[in-house]
């Protein structure tokens, strides 16, 4: 399928749109440039049209350009967007990234360094949009540990997956040590050769560091894709309640080692069983973890105040946090003695391996 | 200057977040706020009343809470029972300068 490569910009300021019609002819991607002066405008272009760019000013009548952004945010979530703006006020900068914006440039550093602003945006606009792992898109995880290792080199692969961190140190191209989620060893490594997507970055090696994985990487490898190969294929009929089991066991696991009380999981109005975790199945709670969110969310929009991270509260005998994650919410529940400050990530961390 | 402010309104412009404090009774009327003159009322009447219905709802659930936060990541909202009202503090949030003020009981 053709990628399309058209630039839409939005000001309300028409000379602005001229002269960024003029900057953006020069690309070298030779892109259509689309100008608008409102939002409205704008979004209904971008039901109309393909557009691969949304080049964005902040302050204008009617709708201002966080409107917009939120707008474009949910409905368009591929396309990419460039805030170019006068105010100079961080807040706003804030604003804007938090709302998933890749690029915020401030008008009078457009035009003192214009040939950067340019090649940043050329950048934007050839960048893949396909999944892997971040730095090297369409390369798994495995590619990755084989690269290193082929290579000979001496690092330390820190895997990031949302909350999830993992290490694996590679000393003179021979896996030496992993470690993820509390394991160590060749347990780490299967269960970071398990995660699809997330980031990596090569820190400077640890050549003290005690060696815990003996077995070539090669083998590893292997038997990690039997297993993985097993895992799709098994469809016997007594291992399905097996593997239930054992799902149940380390989510109850997992919640012990946290020091949660309880997780409930509660799906879209109507679509599936509310899932319960440490508690006794409740509607009411249930009800109300979807109702805050709901709420939060309208709210948030209301009075722009960009996407809703969670919602949390308290009373003496409990502390509670509700998160949203693809639809469905989480309800986790910690005792009032735990601190108050690590309970978003902590919440975070479990809800994100509670679900992979 | 309200009265100037009629005149010369400035045509385009971005929402500013509110920042401050904000006090509402059980019906959702606001009683008294430190937030900007210039905030409008009613996204602050509406902040007010959205707080009070998460109280009334996990009252309803069993589960009466003494405070609620909503976390968004360019505002947190807290916000304190106060006898079926709520007193609500406003942080709005930014990347390089992030307010970490948590009022607790």
């Amino acid at each position: 399928m053709e990628k399309s490569h058209n630039i839409l910009v939005l000001d309300d300021d028409v000379d602005w749109l001229n002269l960024c019609n003029e900057m953006f002819a020069h690309l070298p991607s030779k892109p259509e440039i689309r100008t608008v002066a409102s939002g409205a405008r704008a979004l209904a272009l971008l039901e109309t049209e393909p557009f691969r760019l949304l080049v964005c000013d902040l302050k204008m009548p009617r709708m201002d350009g966080l409107q917009v952004l939120s707008i474009v945010r949910r409905r368009f979530p591929e396309l990419r967007t460039v805030v170019l703006s006068g105010l100079e006020d961080e807040e706003f900068r804030s604003r804007a990234y938090a709302l998933g914006v890749d690029l915020f440039w401030l008008k009078t550093d457009m035009q003192a360094n214009s040939q950067m602003f340019l090649e940043c945006i050329e950048s934007l606009m050839g960048r893949d949009m396909e999944g892997g792992f971040r730095g090297i898109q369409s390369k798994s995880l495995m590619d990755i540990i084989q690269m290193e290792c082929l290579s000979r080199s001496s690092t330390v692969l820190r895997i990031t997956r949302g909350p999830l961190v993992a290490k694996l140190w590679i000393q003179n191209g021979e896996l030496i040590d992993a470690e993820s989620e509390g394991a160590r060893g060749e347990a780490a490594f299967y269960r970071i050769l398990a995660w699809k997507s997330g980031t990596f970055e090569n820190l400077p090696a640890e050549p003290d560091r005690e060696r815990t994985i003996t077995k070539p990487v090669n083998a590893l490898l292997l038997e990690s894709a039997q297993a993985i190969d097993e895992t799709a294929d098994s469809v016997e009929p007594g291992s399905i309640e097996q593997t239930a089991h054992r799902k149940t066991i380390w989510k109850l696991a997992q919640l012990t080692r946290e020091g949660a009380e309880f997780v409930i999981v509660v799906p879209p109005e109507g679509q599936g069983e509310i899932e319960t975790m440490g508690t006794q199945p409740s509607e009411p709670l249930a009800k109300w973890a979807r109702r805050a969110v709901e709420t939060a969310k309208r709210l948030g929009e209301r009075i722009e105040a960009g996407p809703l991270s969670h919602v949390a509260g308290h009373n003496l005998e409990r502390q509670m946090l509700v998160l949203n994650q693809e639809n469905k919410c989480f309800l986790v529940g910690w005792p009032p003695n735990v601190a108050a400050g690590p309970l978003f990530e902590k919440s975070k961390k479990l809800v994100s391996s509670w679900d992979s | 200057m309200g009265f100037l402010k009629r005149f010369f309104r400035s045509r385009a412009a971005v929402q500013q977040l509110p920042a401050g404090s904000v006090a509402v009774d059980r019906n959702g009327h606001v009683v008294t706020y430190t937030v900007s003159s210039a905030y409008p009322k009613e996204l602050l009447r509406d902040i007010g009343q959205e707080v009070l219905s998460l109280f009334r709802e996990a009252r309803a659930a069993q589960m009466p809470l003494a405070e609620v936060s909503i976390h968004f990541t360019s505002l947190h909202i807290t916000a304190r029972e106060l006898r079926g009202g709520a007193i609500i503090f406003l942080f709005p949030q930014a990347a390089f300068s992030p307010i970490t003020t948590k009022p607790r009981l």
